[in-house]
């Protein structure tokens, strides 16, 4: 790899899914393995652990290493073969430095769905293929569908073992796109695949001539990331962290320098992450919740000034006013957020196996505020197999409701499905403090289902 | 005519530059990711620290922690668990750099504990390990909430599991099966008392990326992270610097070496490795065409088993 070409390299995350043994583990290792990611002591360990084992290498044929070795990282996973939490892998090429999570298809796939799914640019959803599209496969796609994932890669493995087959490969392609089309997922990009053997995955087989499209690793290196999609179309949101006002605790570098400290003295700046679109010195914006507005006059990084800033920068914003602005506030670009909200209309994604009653209190972290909310009412759960609601009055682990909730100070919610990164909250357990839900921010339901709850 | 066509390559080699200046690459993602994480760790708790060895990861994560809060500065103290066996450049160079920074520095000591017997001595003479107990000691005396490590989820299989923010409970303990999951950045501190949270705002990034960063902030390491010329041996396959607590037995062969480190933790049990990279940019060319896991070439401890690392840090290791 040059050195020159990776500081253009850009950073693409992407996650895996798919049901016990489509071969999850052994993808993610082929990765690993063919765009070289994988250094010479670990492949002699895995070598080595492979051959006691018994994999492959049989009929005097050269030891097959177990791909899924390289990824299985805690003991209990080596011990039973499966994989039990999400484990985060990385490689890089010329072009992209990667960020994968490697998700677990048993137990807990909602968890570790939701989980991989919520920070990545692209999900490669793997279907075995002697099995086709399985109940799992539609509850996977549901999952990314309500997550907007922006990329989704549908990997048909095992390709070898149906013989390299176009027939079959097309039968479940098909069925893949209806599904899609059923829930209403875009486009979804349906590749054939052998994670063992390799077809496909960083270079077009001789095997398959009859697919004509990309190897999974030319796709990954040119799809879209999410900031790159969005860039130019969200609104600028600004959740604050924290209020830089040093006044005598200033960097020993700057409060030596001769009279460099006293133009720091009166320095209050606004740390936070762009959580979505750009900003600019002269911009108008609003404080949030408060409403009130100024403009910006400054952005701040580590001693540089600059003139613009884009999700997901991290920099400081001095503002042309003295207003009252704590952590937990959002500064927005003028006129363009609607109203804030004490009331919560959400899809949760539960994770605890602690289950949802309606009456209970939790905390609300959205951006960087947490706040109290009570459950008022939970309003349907979705059944991922038909991507239809169904009436229930509370959650299981794994399970996808929707809920309204009554929050004890307003916040500046936007709907998920419009705004990603201001339509995403936490739910966590006030007691134990452990995180209980995912949630999506979802439109107002109207007056009419509204009247139900006004007691 | 052939002004004209110069004119307009220069108006469409200043459109691209003015493009190139707003495309965040992945060091400057992985840079914003880190500083939020950090920010959110200071503002949401009462009592952090940062540890600090005067390795280059822990070199990297103050550095950034020194960009987070510009111009003022670095609003927590710096831990170290000092394994009385550190490369006396290493203690220099910690020293130094927290001076400059004008910060406050906590030493957890391995010595002491070995003196008032508290810990004793492991058969291999390997002191790694035994920083688990002055660790929590000094996170329990100092009421440290928070602290921040510089482990990367690219060191080692365990380490993938980890998330960014780790609970840990009274006894420091990690229960790698019971995580909570983390969701779109947002980091979920909530703790009991007792219970402590450890933060890993560098966990994306690789070996790669922290001596690109290195690199391209110009920011000073230990030298000996640098090739220079050593008296060395070679034990299991390592080249042993020849020291107090590393001494070579009679059969092995002393010779002057070009070597450079890429780990400084305890002397007895890391190596070094023959280079000639003498430079940052030397060390980022060789760390590019390596074929090497960084611990696997210069850890003796973290050979000894397949699961050596988790057994460690379900017991409070960082
Ligand atoms: N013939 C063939 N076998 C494959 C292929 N991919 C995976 N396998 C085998 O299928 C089995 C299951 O693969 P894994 O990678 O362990 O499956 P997984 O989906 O990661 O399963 P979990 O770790 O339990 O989630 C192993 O025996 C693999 O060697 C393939 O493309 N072709």
């Amino acid at each position: 790899m040059s050195t020159t070409a990776l500081e253009h390299s850009t950073l693409f995350r992407f996650a895996t899914a798919g049901s016990v043994d489509d071969g999850k583990s052994t993808l993610v290792g082929r990765l690993l393995h063919d765009s070289k990611a994988i250094l010479a002591d670990t492949l002699d360990a895995v070598t080595r652990t492979s051959a006691d084992r018994g994999f492959g290498g049989e009929n005097g044929s050269t030891q097959k290493i177990d791909l899924a070795l390289l990824t299985d990282g805690l003991r209990a996973e080596r011990e039973q073969g499966i994989t039990i939490d999400v484990a985060y892998r990385y490689f890089a090429t010329d072009r992209r430095s990667f960020i994968l999570a490697d998700c677990p298809g048993h137990i807990q796939y909602t968890k570790n769905t939701v989980t991989g799914a919520s920070t990545a640019d692209a999900v490669v959803v793997l279907i075995d293929a002697r099995k086709g599209v399985l109940e799992q496969t539609r509850r996977h796609l549901s999952v990314l569908r309500l997550l907007r994932v922006p990329n989704v890669i549908i990997a048909v493995n095992k390709i070898d073992l149906v013989d390299f087959s176009e027939e079959i490969f097309r039968a479940i392609e098909s069925d893949v796109q209806a599904v899609a089309a059923n829930i209403g997922l875009g486009d979804v990009v349906v590749i054939p695949v052998s994670a063992l053997e390799g077809d496909n995955v960083v270079e077009r087989s001789t095997h398959t001539p009859w697919y004509t499209g990309a190897s999974l690793l030319d796709l990954l290196e040119t799809l879209p990331t999410t900031d790159e999609l969005e860039r130019g179309l969200e609104p600028f949101r600004f959740p604050v962290q924290l209020v830089v006002r040093p006044q005598g605790a200033l960097a020993p570098e700057l409060s030596n320098a001769d009279d460099a400290g006293a133009s720091f003295r009166d320095y209050r700046a606004y740390a936070g992450q762009l959580a979505s679109g750009g900003v600019s010195v002269g911009d108008a914006i609003t404080v949030l919740p408060s409403g009130r507005t100024a403009t910006v006059v400054g952005i701040d990084f580590a001693g540089r000034s600059l003139e613009q800033a884009v999700a997901p920068q991290s920099v400081s914003l001095r503002l042309s006013e003295e207003i009252d602005i704590a952590r937990g506030d959002v500064i927005a670009a003028t006129g363009t957020f609607g109203e804030v909200s004490q009331d919560l209309y959400a899809e949760l994604c539960w994770l605890s196996t602690k289950p949802l009653r309606e009456g209970s209190k939790v905390l609300i972290k959205h951006g960087s505020k947490t706040v109290q909310g009570l459950i008022r009412a939970v309003t349907g759960k979705l059944e991922l197999e038909s991507f239809e609601y169904q009436a229930a009055s509370g959650l299981e682990l794994n399970d996808i409701g929707t809920a309204q909730i009554r929050l004890a100070s307003a916040l500046p919610i936007e709907v998920y499905a419009r705004h990603r990164r201001t339509g995403a909250f936490l739910v966590i357990d006030p007691q134990d403090g452990n995180t209980l839900a995912a949630g999506l921010v979802r439109d107002h339901p109207g007056d009419h289902e509204d009247e139900r709850y006004s007691i | 005519m052939s002004t004209q066509i110069t004119d307009t390559t220069i108006d469409l080699a200043e459109a691209a530059i003015g493009e190139q200046a707003a495309e965040l690459n992945s060091l400057d993602l992985l840079e914003s990711e880190a500083i939020h994480i950090i920010r959110e760790v200071v503002a949401e708790f009462e009592r952090p620290a940062l540890l600090f060895s005067g390795g280059k990861d822990s070199v990297v994560m103050l550095h950034l922690a020194t960009k987070a809060f510009w111009p003022g500065k670095v609003p927590f103290p710096v831990l170290h668990v000092d394994t009385g066996h550190n490369f006396p450049e290493v203690i220099d160079f910690r020293d130094r750099t927290v001076e400059r920074l004008g910060l406050r520095l906590e030493v957890g000591s391995v010595q002491e504990f070995i003196d008032s017997g508290e810990l004793s001595e492991r058969a291999d003479g390997t002191r790694n390990p035994l920083q688990t107990v002055p660790l929590l000691d000094a996170i329990a005396k100092n009421k440290f909430d928070a602290v921040f490590g510089g482990g990367r989820r690219d060191e080692d299989k365990a380490r993938a599991k980890e998330r960014i923010l780790s609970l840990r409970d009274e006894f420091g303990q990690w229960d790698p099966r019971n995580q909570r999951p983390e969701l779109w950045n947002l980091y979920n501190g909530r703790h009991t008392v007792g219970q402590h949270v450890r933060a890993f705002p560098i966990s994306n990034w690789t070996e790669l990326d922290i001596w690109r960063y290195i690199a391209r902030e110009n920011i000073e390491l230990p030298g000996l992270y640098y090739a220079h010329d050593r008296e060395v041996y070679e034990r299991d396959g390592m080249w042993r610097a020849v020291g107090p607590v590393s001494e070579p037995r009679p059969d092995e062969e002393v010779i002057i070496k070009q070597v450079r480190y890429r780990t400084v933790g305890d002397m007895s049990c890391t190596g070094a490795v023959a280079s000639n990279a003498t430079t940052v940019h030397d060390v980022v060319r060789e760390v590019a065409a390596s074929t090497l896991t960084e611990r696997g070439a210069t850890r003796a401890d973290d050979r000894i088993s397949e699961a050596a690392m988790e057994d460690r840090k379900k017991d409070g290791y960082f």
